[in-house]
């Protein structure tokens, strides 16, 4: 028979970490489970200005590194599983992965989002060859060309600038006349001299062969749609997508209550299930950032440490 | 894993008898990291049939591009040269580079 934790935490990002953290600093036995690797989304963040503390050149990988270590050190063990299938219901909880089974008295959900995608034709097929959802990952190979990026929220105008040192052109291509980034990001995109801005305007069409080469643009106001061509001398160009997030949680579907793919949780992170919490950019909320992901966690181990005292009468 | 290069790439992959498994990857691509390690374990179980090998795209960029890659991490079957198959981006996990592995070893 497998060994029953505490609490099982499924998903190692912000979020995840911070519940492993507080759950092994409760002397509670601690699983936390990642797909692949530890950090989800902000490790592809070259820049993390917002998070209390973390100060100038913080990046996402090193303020995940500094994460692990804080759990590790607090006993919190780490396995990388997939899970493909759970039962929530019973007293005990059961995760089925890819590798192994894992049991649990509860379970915190810290699965995260993913980048959305624009959703028009040709998106799909020119995905890492030309579009891309993550900056750090390809900017390099735009060194000295143009890129476009979708979005108008603070990651698209943040990745925006991060791309300047790369491209030769940023454009922001966003569908309203104004900008939703906090005003302090706003300000630095306006006074740098490769950004511009493609107002009131959506890509409806990223066409090429093999590789991004030309795009249509629609004007949301007239109408009016554009086609966008690369340079001749570079034959292709970029567009980066940073249109919002799109939650993981397809594993839970018909089992916990959600709201358009979120998972519905009270103030103490509780879903409809007893014994099993949500934490993170996976549940409903009003702003998804690393500082409210590592609230979400500590306040979801917390009450998992509470529910187990009173449902086991330890 | 063979380290490619600008120099090496012609001979060791477009040149080469029968089939190179290329890991397009770069510094600054956390997602290329988290799947190297997995890569690496591969090559311990299918080494002897694929060739493996790993290209730092920030080294050769054009090159990467000549082989219409433009996203990272990108995991590429060569077979006598010729790219015949990739795991691209996102699509990119442990799991799937296994699968595309198993195809051609």
């Amino acid at each position: 028979m497998s060994e029953i934790y505490d609490v099982i935490i499924i998903g190692a990002g912000p979020g995840g970490l911070a519940a492993g953290l507080y759950a092994a600093r409760a002397r509670m036995k601690t699983l936390i489970l990642e797909k692949e690797k530890a950090g989800g989304q902000i490790v592809t963040t070259d820049e993390v200005a917002n998070y209390p503390g973390s100060v100038e050149n913080a990046s996402g990988p090193s303020l995940i590194a500094r994460m692990v270590e804080q759990a590790d050190e607090f006993g919190a063990e780490r396995k990388l599983d997939t899970i493909k299938e759970v039962e929530l219901n019973g007293e005990i909880k059961v995760l089925k992965g890819e590798k192994g089974e894992y049991k649990a008295k509860s379970i915190i959900i810290a699965t995260g989002a993913r980048p959305r995608p624009i959703g028009c034709p040709g998106e799909k097929e020119l995905t890492g060859r030309g579009v891309s959802y993550c900056a750090t990952c390809d900017a390099a190979f735009f060194e000295d060309m143009e890129v476009y990026v979708v979005g108008g929220g603070d990651s698209a105008v943040e990745e925006a600038m991060y791309l300047t040192k790369f491209a030769r052109k940023v454009t922001i291509v966003h569908r309203r006349d104004e900008l939703r980034a906090a005003k302090s990001i706003q300000e630095k995109a306006f006074k740098n001299e490769k950004i511009d801005f493609l107002w009131n305007s959506t890509i409806t069409e990223l066409k090429g062969d093999g590789i991004l080469e030309s795009m249509v643009v629609k004007n949301t106001v007239t109408g009016e749609e554009t086609e966008i061509h690369a340079n001749e001398d570079d034959g292709t160009f970029g567009v980066f997508v940073f249109v919002g997030y799109t939650p993981e949680t397809k594993l839970f579907e018909g089992l916990i209550t959600m709201e358009g793919g979120y998972i519905k949780t009270d103030d103490d992170m509780k879903t409809n299930i007893p014994g099993v919490f949500a934490a993170g950019d996976c549940r409903v909320k009003s702003l998804r950032q690393v500082v409210t992901a590592t609230a979400d966690g500590a306040i979801a181990a917390v009450q998992a440490e509470k529910y187990i005292n009173e449902a086991f009468d330890v | 894993m063979l380290e490619l290069t600008k120099e090496n790439f012609e001979q060791e992959v477009l040149q080469a008898e029968g089939y190179v498994l290329v890991d397009y990857w770069g510094p600054t691509c956390e997602p290329c990291k988290a799947l190297m390690p997995h890569v690496h374990e591969l090559e311990k179980t299918y080494g002897d049939k694929i060739k493996f090998a790993s290209l730092d795209i920030t080294k050769a960029r054009r090159l990467a591009i000549s082989q219409k890659v433009m996203g990272l991490p990108v995991i590429a079957i060569y077979k006598d040269g010729e790219r015949i198959d990739a795991v691209v981006a996102d699509e990119a996990t442990a799991t799937s580079v296994e699968e595309l592995i198993k195809k051609y070893a």
